[in-house]
């Protein structure tokens, strides 16, 4: 029934092919030439309907990257991406609006299978709300409604830039300026889509707020904007996860999450990344350099929580500014690299407030012949009388050929503060593998058992069913890395 | 006549190039319990180790029958899941891991390789409960990291716990009686005799012939430079008490 071909397809089939074979340009497009430059700024702009503010925001940026250089202190090699040789925007072949989690690509499920929770999972059993980004543009958001009557407000960033420009316009770069450092500043102009979040005053999210990423279309580079706001007294808990499909070329990732919390709030971000990390040899994979930062208001806490697996290149410091007084900041990370894989992650803490506290858990796993750097920064303000810094640093090493670099980084101007550092580097024990080989544990569940126990300080804080999958990921990440 | 549990024949092992075991011969039956005593260096604990497949070791020449099976052969683990058990005399530590998780991921493991069905999380507790009397066990240490701040004596108890927990045919005991006070001592060899039946087999390697008061062996054996010069019944460890090793030792010259 009805699979005649007539006329009509003809007419749609090559339209279709008009498609494949790319008039980029057009408004139409699904897809921005490559190259950055004004032009391709209006583009994106004027194709997400944007309003002049928020175009203005983007050119501002665009100047100010172009004069800027890419940073080279961090401890990572790569081939520096050829910027004008990226397409800055690309949106999924056009899809309906979806009004229920049935009606994704079954393509999308699979991914979201492999990582151990399926949607109707979710849906299900953990009350997770979700909200897509693929290749940038959201495709679907559920639980809507439920937030909707709390008041809060989680969506993609381009809804909320037509529906709530108010609160985007009072708060976006008001944590990351746009000149804060050259891939902040790139996304500042280009930023395709991502997520925004805002808990009215004293409402306690009731829900862990999710957003799954990943990467589908080849060459295009990702330039995610999350913008959290915490009201007064409001509680939200969030959490971010990322999967990429294999490839072979390198893919450029510049996303920037601001946080705000304001007096009394409480933001919990949790991340999970698995980009793809390049094969064994070092060959392709993502480049993720990412700004991260949240500003705590009076007696208010930003607490980031990370479990990194993946990117050939990873370069992020999600980091607290502690303005009021009585805020409290904490970073929780668990950073695995292999084969080639390079990281340069950690945090930085600003104590400005009086009575200002901060917590630095950091695990760094090295496997194959990756280098894994914690880079951080403890900086106490005048102003901030009777600050307090726990730091502790502990790095595990799979192998002989792999590295291990700590860069702790002190700047204290007020003399009540109490500052604690730890570190410790330690070989994973051949003794800890015999002893579980001994006791039937063959050496791969060996391996993640001891992994599993070290990073526990960390996969402690993150939700329980985060946590299961991180526990996955750390397990297929380290799959025969011992030697 | 009952089973040979294992059968050690002309073994020899070097470590680093170096012979440290120079021709063991050793059977060991169902339902029996045999002592290898012996001075400092003369390769006991090498003997545990090359038994539970520790690759840092080397096999030079000999074979080992193994319930049928060549032992030599098989991965450490697989040794585990044959039913070999090796008490560390020195248990490791793996912090952030469970004892409870440890076990039941060992447990699991074997159940898998075996193609039985894992036990369940009811009759796994069940058997916690059971097996963690007989070493006077309590509930804190079952729940804490592996041997991570345990005393000596608490990480013995932990090694019998797991071996009950297992239930190995054959044990091999390295000294577990190292470092341990009187009353620990007295915990894990009756742990120990509990655990001893007809179709399981026992080696309990030490220096001391304290252990051999609470853990009757039905032979000794004297390891002295990789091999064994003397056999004998429970009397020669009350005899190499009284008169040290180098009466026999003289005797080979």
């Amino acid at each position: 029934m009805g699979m005649k071909y007539t006329e009509e397809d003809l007419k749609e089939e090559l339209k279709t092919k008009e498609y494949e074979f790319g008039f980029t340009t057009d408004i139409e497009s699904d897809r921005a030439p490559n190259g950055i430059n004004e032009d391709i700024i209006r583009f994106i702009s004027a194709k997400k309907e944007e309003p002049e503010w928020l175009l203005e925001y983007r050119l501002n940026a665009l100047k100010v990257w172009q004069k800027m250089v890419e940073p080279e202190w961090a401890h990572v090699t790569y081939e520096k991406p050829k910027f004008q040789d990226i397409s800055y925007y690309s949106a999924p072949k056009k899809k309906k609006e979806l009004k229920s989690l049935d009606e994704v690509d079954p393509e999308i499920l699979k991914t979201m299978a492999r990582l151990g929770i399926s949607l109707e999972e979710q849906k299900k059993l953990t009350g997770v709300a979700v909200d897509f980004v693929i290749d940038s543009v959201s495709v679907a958001t559920s639980f809507k409604e439920k937030l909707g009557e709390l008041g809060i407000i989680f969506c993609s960033f381009s809804e909320a830039v037509k529906e709530h420009p108010e609160l985007v316009q009072k708060y976006l770069g008001t944590v990351v300026p746009t000149g804060d450092n050259f891939y902040a500043a790139l996304n500042s102009a280009v930023f395709s889509d991502g997520s925004f979040c805002y808990i009215p005053k004293g409402v306690r999210c009731p829900m862990e707020l999710s957003t799954y990423f990943r990467i589908n279309d080849s060459g295009t580079g990702q330039f995610e904007r999350t913008l959290v706001i915490a009201d007064e007294g409001s509680y939200v808990s969030y959490l971010e996860g990322c999967t990429a499909p294999q490839r072979d070329e390198n893919q450029l990732h510049a996303a920037v999450v601001e946080l705000i919390a304001l007096d009394n709030a409480e933001i919990k971000y949790s991340t999970v990344q698995n980009w793809y990390p390049g094969d064994k040899n070092g060959k392709g994979g993502v480049f993720n350099f990412v700004t991260k930062r949240g500003i705590c208001y009076k007696n208010s806490k930003i607490s980031w929580t990370q479990v990194e697996t993946g990117s050939a290149i990873t370069w992020k410091y999600p980091s607290c500014i502690l303005k009021g007084d009585n805020s409290i900041g904490e970073f929780y990370s668990v950073a695995v690299t292999n084969n080639y894989q390079m990281a340069d992650t950690g945090t930085k803490m600003i104590h400005i407030g009086k009575n200002t506290k901060s917590t630095i858990i950091s695990k760094g796993i090295s496997a194959g012949n990756s280098h894994n750097s914690y880079r951080g920064l403890v900086k106490i303000g005048k102003g901030a009388t009777n600050a307090r810094n726990f730091s502790q640093c502990d790095s595990l090493l799979m192998t002989d050929r792999c590295g291990a670099h700590t860069y702790p980084y002190i700047e204290c101007e007020n003399s009540t503060a109490q500052l604690e550092h730890e570190a410790t580097t330690s070989k994973i024990g051949e003794d800890q593998v015999f002893y579980c080989k001994q006791r039937g544990i063959s050496e791969e569940r060996a391996i993640s058992l001891i992994v599993n126990g070290y990073a526990k300080e960390v996969l402690n804080k993150l939700p329980m069913e985060f946590a299961v999958e991180a526990q996955k990921l750390l397990e297929i990440s380290l799959e025969n890395s011992v030697g | 006549m009952s089973k040979t549990i294992i059968n050690i024949k002309n073994l020899h092992a070097s470590v680093d190039g170096k012979a440290i075991l120079k021709g063991i011969n050793l059977e060991v039956k169902a339902g029996e319990v045999h002592a290898i005593m012996g001075p400092n260096g003369s390769g006991k604990s090498t003997l545990s180790s090359v038994l539970a497949g520790r690759e840092e070791f080397e096999v030079t020449d000999g074979e080992v029958d193994y319930l049928g099976l060549d032992l030599l052969e098989l991965e450490p683990e697989e040794r585990a899941w044959e039913g070999l058990f090796l008490a560390f005399q020195y248990p490791v530590e793996i912090p952030g891991v469970s004892n409870m998780n440890f076990l039941k991921t060992a447990l699991a493991e074997k159940a898998k390789h075996k193609g039985l069905e894992p036990v369940s999380s009811k009759d796994f507790l069940k058997l916690v409960k059971e097996k963690s009397q007989l070493v006077e066990l309590s509930d804190k240490l079952k729940n804490r990291s592996v041997n991570e701040g345990f005393s000596g004596g608490e990480k013995k108890r932990n090694e019998i716990f797991q071996m009950a927990m297992l239930e190995p045919k054959l044990s091999i005991l390295d000294e577990t009686d190292s470092g341990l006070d009187i009353d620990a001592l007295r915990i894990v060899a009756n742990g120990v005799n509990t655990l001893k039946n007809a179709e399981n087999a026992t080696i309990v390697i030490t220096h001391y012939q304290r252990l051999l008061d609470y853990i009757i062996p039905d032979f000794v054996h004297v390891l002295h430079d990789g091999k064994i010069i003397k056999t004998g019944d429970k009397t020669l460890a009350l005899e190499l008490e009284e008169r040290g090793y180098d009466w026999l030792v003289k005797d080979l010259v």
